[in-house]
């Protein structure tokens, strides 16, 4: 930028100037040359949201009529009340089952999760059509909902809590599948290599070759599913499938906001927690150089 | 040989306390499994008893009413094709849209979340837990409070996946702003720019892809989400779902959920490409 010589006063400015636009003409093009394609691309997206504030009956009239009702419900929830002590105890009752569900949803995933995963990796896999029939069905259970899981086991265990165990489990086994197939694909080949040149067999060689390696990355990921899972172990009890989702729901539909603003604090300060014992744990057993 | 004897010993002993605290650990786990067990009344018996039926309900949602397999007959198995196509697309549009509105509000909030472009700490504090806020509810909760707020349809659904997109979009836009080379920043600073020119010609350029990929990131999540809004009545495709599981009209429940299925794989490749395009510019830039 500052090779150019210094010029008198006349000619500073237009000199220059033009010096730089010959030098650097590509930053001096109109800006619209060279980014057609964007602009093509944010004009379809620009209509596209345009179409869909259109189509979807997002009026004026609705918002404004709507936040005005927001604002008067977000009065009426202050301050957040439990109502009474019946009610706390069944709150709590609801939360800790809502914890139950999340734990057992969890374990249960990671544990089935576990010798898939193997399964699923290409590295460690029986043969490719296996590993590939794996991935796809981990992906289809992922793809289903932990809300549609928890009407389908609706429908096979009836309503309760166990369903919502069972549906937390399936939506879990996809993610878990995935995740500890991509973490046993990540691991280091030498320890393996170094287990089987001394004579190990090919069990030896996951036990002791890849099992260290792989431990502390499960078991950070497992934590990390155990908080969201609380969060959505506390949803699922809006189709009736256990935990203070029903409670919460009920309390929106008939309107009693102050109890409702209470049983949302709970279900922060509960997730906070979770979060804050899972950190606890993972630093415990990782260490902090792996977080 | 003393030598290494005392090292085997320190061995011994180093494994013993790490295997009394992993057994430690193990049965304060195996406390809370039971208890959990207990609370959300599991048994055995009852998951024997009826693990069955999950076979056969699988197996009844892929039969027509009069005993076919469904693929013997496809038109018969889709034949609402034309409504349930219409409501994916409303899913998709509600998804997108949701999507859109939480990432301008996550672009707004997200320099203020940074440390390093915000000198206010407590305009960053502030920020951090509105966005934590935002992100923390799940967004089922926003959305039976709007439908309670603004009747149903899809208008709900947007707002409450705008607001959770916000929450989350914020804090993984802050992050990356808080990483960002802070020379251009000192450029910009010197030369005279004020917040917004920093903000517009020192940062943005730096964040851009990657405040892209992870918006598509998080549409291809509230693809899903928008797919069962509908259960609390926020539009989409999820009201038809609930209807359809409710009332047992098998073979229509295994046509949505090919379909929602199907859409969510659809979208999850077309963004996986875009967003690996996105990261090698990042890279080659």
């Amino acid at each position: 930028m500052n090779t150019s010589k210094p010029a008198t006063a006349s000619t500073r400015l237009f000199g220059k100037q033009w010096a730089l636009k010959s030098r650097y003409a590509e930053h001096f093009q109109p800006f619209y040359r060279g980014h057609g394609v964007g602009l093509a691309l944010l004009a379809l997206a620009l209509i596209l949201f345009g179409y869909g504030i259109y189509s979807l009956d997002m009026t004026i009239a609705r918002l404004v009529a709507g936040f005005g009702e927001l604002g008067a419900m977000s009065l009426r929830m202050l301050p957040p009340s439990p109502g009474s002590w019946a009610l706390t105890s069944s709150y709590v009752h609801a939360m800790v089952e809502t914890l139950a569900i999340a734990l057992l949803g969890t374990l249960m995933a990671a544990i089935v999760a576990f010798p898939l995963g193997f399964l699923a990796a290409r590295n460690t896999t029986i043969n490719r059509l296996v590993q590939f029939m794996a991935r796809r069905s981990f992906d289809t259970l992922r793809g289903v909902d932990i809300l549609i899981w928890a009407l389908v086991w609706i429908n096979v265990v009836g309503l309760g809590p166990f369903a919502g165990v069972l549906a937390l489990f399936m939506s879990d086994l996809g993610s878990f599948g995935k995740l500890f197939s991509e973490a046993i694909e990540a691991a280091d080949d030498k320890p393996v290599e170094g287990v089987m040149s001394t004579g190990g067999s090919s069990l030896a060689a996951m036990r002791f070759g890849i099992l260290p390696q792989l431990l502390p990355v499960l078991l950070s990921q497992v934590l990390y599913a155990f908080e969201s899972n609380t969060r959505s172990a506390s949803i699922i009890g809006i189709v009736g499938a256990g935990g203070i989702g029903l409670i919460l729901s009920e309390q929106i539909r008939t309107l009693e906001l102050q109890q409702m603003s209470f049983v949302i604090l709970l279900i922060l300060a509960t997730v906070s927690a979770i979060d804050y014992f899972c950190s606890r744990i993972r630093f415990a057993v990782i260490g902090a150089r792996a977080r | 040989m003393s030598a290494s004897a005392s090292h085997a010993n320190a061995y011994a002993n180093a494994v013993a306390a790490k295997r009394r605290q992993l057994w430690l650990g193990l049965l304060a786990l195996a406390v809370c499994v039971f208890f959990a067990g207990h609370v959300a009344e599991i048994s055995v018996n009852k998951f024997l008893d009826n693990i069955g039926n999950f076979g056969s309900y699988i197996e009844r949602i892929f039969h027509l009413e009069n005993g076919q397999w469904v693929l013997s007959d496809p038109k018969e198995w889709f034949w609402g094709w034309k409504k349930w196509l219409a409501l994916m697309g409303e899913t998709l549009l509600m998804a997108y849209v949701g999507t859109v509105l939480g990432a301008v509000g996550a672009l707004l909030l997200c320099f203020l979340a940074s440390k390093n472009i915000t000198e206010r700490h407590w305009l960053v504090f502030g920020t951090r837990r509105l966005l934590e806020f935002s992100r923390t509810v799940p967004e089922m909760v926003f959305a039976l409070i709007f439908v309670a707020a603004f009747s149903l349809g899809p208008l709900p659904g947007i707002l409450a996946l705008a607001i959770h997109t916000a929450g989350a979009l914020g804090k993984l836009f802050a992050e990356v702003v808080e990483n960002i080379d802070m020379k251009p920043v000192d450029g910009v600073l010197a030369s005279g720019g004020n917040w917004l020119q920093k903000v517009r010609f020192a940062v943005l350029p730096q964040v851009a892809s990657n405040f892209a990929s992870y918006a598509l990131l998080r549409f291809e999540i509230n693809v899903r989400g928008a797919a069962v809004l509908g259960f609390v009545g926020a539009g989409g495709i999820g009201q038809t779902l609930l209807e359809v599981i409710r009332k047992f009209y098998y073979a229509d429940v295994s046509a949505l959920l090919v379909l929602i299925i199907g859409t969510v794989m659809l979208i999850d490749t077309l963004t996986e490409r875009v967003r690996h395009r996105l990261l090698g510019q990042e890279r080659a830039a």
